[in-house]
Order: structure tokens, then sequence, then C-alpha cells
């Protein structure tokens, strides 16, 4: 898609938004609608849409393909160890509490922010190694054919 | 208009405009989620089934062709199948309580409790956030979890990994060559 200016433009304006947006969403999802699942699905559009305006390549290169694998089991360890750490703490499996005993309401906030980074990440991670895995597959069409 | 789209999606023969379509589909899904007030529902909705299922539609589209085979079998079956397990469902509306209703087991079970107890446990705003991730934690766990095993099984089905197992053919071909 070299010779598509406008495509081009209109996408680096908009990737810096949606990453922004996703951000958003992720850390503000106790406040207001949204959540890791929805977060991490609009962060891989992100990467998405960079790698299908400029090329596969390019959107590797930020964002290799290794670091996706990694990203995608590193959730839910993240999610699943914060249970663990609670349980460690001496109290039940994903007790939030456990993470300020002294304002069990802190650690609720936090602990809701953790997990829902964690499915983020993983969904994050999972729909961009979907995308990986189809794109490198396709052959490269000309613009005709589409 | 969903309806309208539905039709459009079952009659059109061009794929590349049917993935367009089911897009469609799933915004107009979404703001019909947002009328109703679910607005964790519509956002859902919106990010993956128009945003990412449209884009994974699309790549599989450029590995097959772009138009779907003319079907010689007769309709008459399919019609039939989907008819009845329309009017079984009619049916099982019936039962519902009524729309909006303050007696469903909804409203009256635990769902109160929860709204009730949320400001006092975990002082957070949004009550689906709280009950997704403190409440019901370990569904969501399972859902991560299920998010995961799906990665990993596309990937090793379609070949995500295929590269590092070339490369690995590569060293050992290699290899061979030294000790030959």
């Amino acid at each position: 898609m070299r010779h598509h200016l406008i495509l081009r433009v209109i996408t680096k304006l908009l990737v810096g938004t949606i990453f922004l947006f996703a951000l958003y969403v992720q850390f503000h999802g106790d406040y207001s609608p949204g959540g890791g699942f929805q977060a991490g699905v609009i962060m891989a559009v992100g990467f998405i849409l960079y790698g299908i305006v400029f090329s596969l390549a390019k959107a590797q290169k930020v964002f290799p393909p290794w670091l996706v694998h990694k990203l995608l089991a590193f959730g839910v360890l993240l999610y699943a160890g914060t249970g663990i750490y609670s349980m460690l703490m001496g109290y039940g499996y994903l007790d939030y509490t456990a993470i300020d005993p002294h304002h069990p309401s802190h650690g609720q906030h936090l602990g809701i922010l953790i997990v829902e980074l964690g499915v983020g990440i993983t969904v994050t991670g999972v729909m961009v190694a979907i995308y990986y895995a189809f794109a490198a597959r396709a052959p490269i069409l000309s613009d005709e054919d589409w | 208009m969903l309806i309208v789209t539905a039709v459009t999606v079952v009659k059109t023969r061009s794929l590349f405009a049917i993935v367009a379509l089911s897009g469609v589909f799933s915004l107009l899904s979404a703001l019909l989620f947002i009328t109703w007030d679910a607005v964790d529902v519509a956002f859902t909705e919106a990010a993956v089934g128009a945003g990412i299922s449209t884009v994974l539609m699309l790549g599989t589209l450029a590995l097959t062709s772009r138009a779907e085979k003319e079907s010689a079998k007769s309709n008459l079956l399919p019609l039939f199948a989907v008819v009845l397990a329309g009017a079984v469902m009619f049916y099982g509306t019936l039962d519902m309580p009524e729309f909006g209703s303050p007696e469903t087991p909804v409203q009256t079970h635990v769902g109160p409790d929860y709204l009730k107890r949320i400001p006092d446990d975990i002082h957070v705003p949004n009550a689906v956030t709280a009950i997704l991730a403190s409440y019901r934690g370990y569904d969501t766990l399972g859902e991560t979890a299920v998010v995961f095993a799906a990665g990993i099984g596309v990937l090793m089905l379609i070949g995500g990994l295929r590269r590092r197992r070339i490369n690995d053919d590569d060293k050992n071909s290699s290899d061979t060559k030294d000790t030959t």
C-alpha cells in the first residue's frame, strides 16, 4: 500500500489514539464501561491496523512475534499469580484483600486492576498472534485483486 | 435493519461483501445493546465483532477464493431446520418474564445483593467490572485461560510458530552437512 497516502497519514494519526484509548479502557475499567477484554482487543486492533496499512514486517519490528508469544502466556500467569500471592498471604485464592489487608477496599481495587491487566495482556497477545499467523500465510495481494 | 442486513448476507454471493456486512451487523447489534443499557456488552460487540473478526475474516479471505460456490443441493431442508429452530426459540420466550419486569430471577436472586455490597466491599463504581474481576474472579480466570488456549491452538494449527521450526531444520541440515 505504498501509494495510499491518505490511508497512511490517517493511520499514523489513528494508531496513537487507539493505543491511548485502549489504555484508558484498561485502567479506567472500574469507573466506566470496559475492562481487560475490550482494552486488549482495542490494543490489538492498533497493531493490526498498523500491520495492514504499512506492512507485516514493520508491525513485527515494533511488536516482534517472540514477544507476543511470551506476553500471551504472561497475562494468564499474572492473573493466576495474583491468586497464588493472596494464598501465600493467608487468604483465599484470588481474595484481593491480601494485597492491602489494612484497607480491604484498596486491596480489591488494586487486585481488580492487576487481574484486568493480565486479561488485557493475554487478549492483546492472542489477537495479535492470530493476526500474525494469518497474515504470514497470506500471499501478498496487489491492490487490484481487492 | 438487523434483519435486512442478515437477509442481504444470505443473498449475497461475494464473500468480500459478506464480511463487510457482518461488520455492519455487529455494529448494529452493538447499538441495540446500548439502547438496552448493556454498555459493556455493546463495547465488546463493537470491538470484537466489528473490529477483530472482520479483520480475521479478511485474512482468511486472502487465503481462499472471493466468491461463494453455487450450491447444487435443495434449500428446503435447511429452511425447514431454521424455521423449526426459530419456532422452538419463540416457544421458549413465551415462558420468559416480561421485558424489564422487576420480578425476573436476575433482579431477585443474587443481583440486588451484589449491587448493595459493591460500594462497601470494593468501592468501584462500575458494578460489571467489580463482579467480573472480584466476585466472579474464578470465572474470569477461566475465560482468560480459554482465550489463551484458543490462541495457542490457532498458532499450532496454522503455524504461527513455524518459522522457529524452519530455523531448527536449517540448523539440522547444516549440521548433517558438516558431518558428511
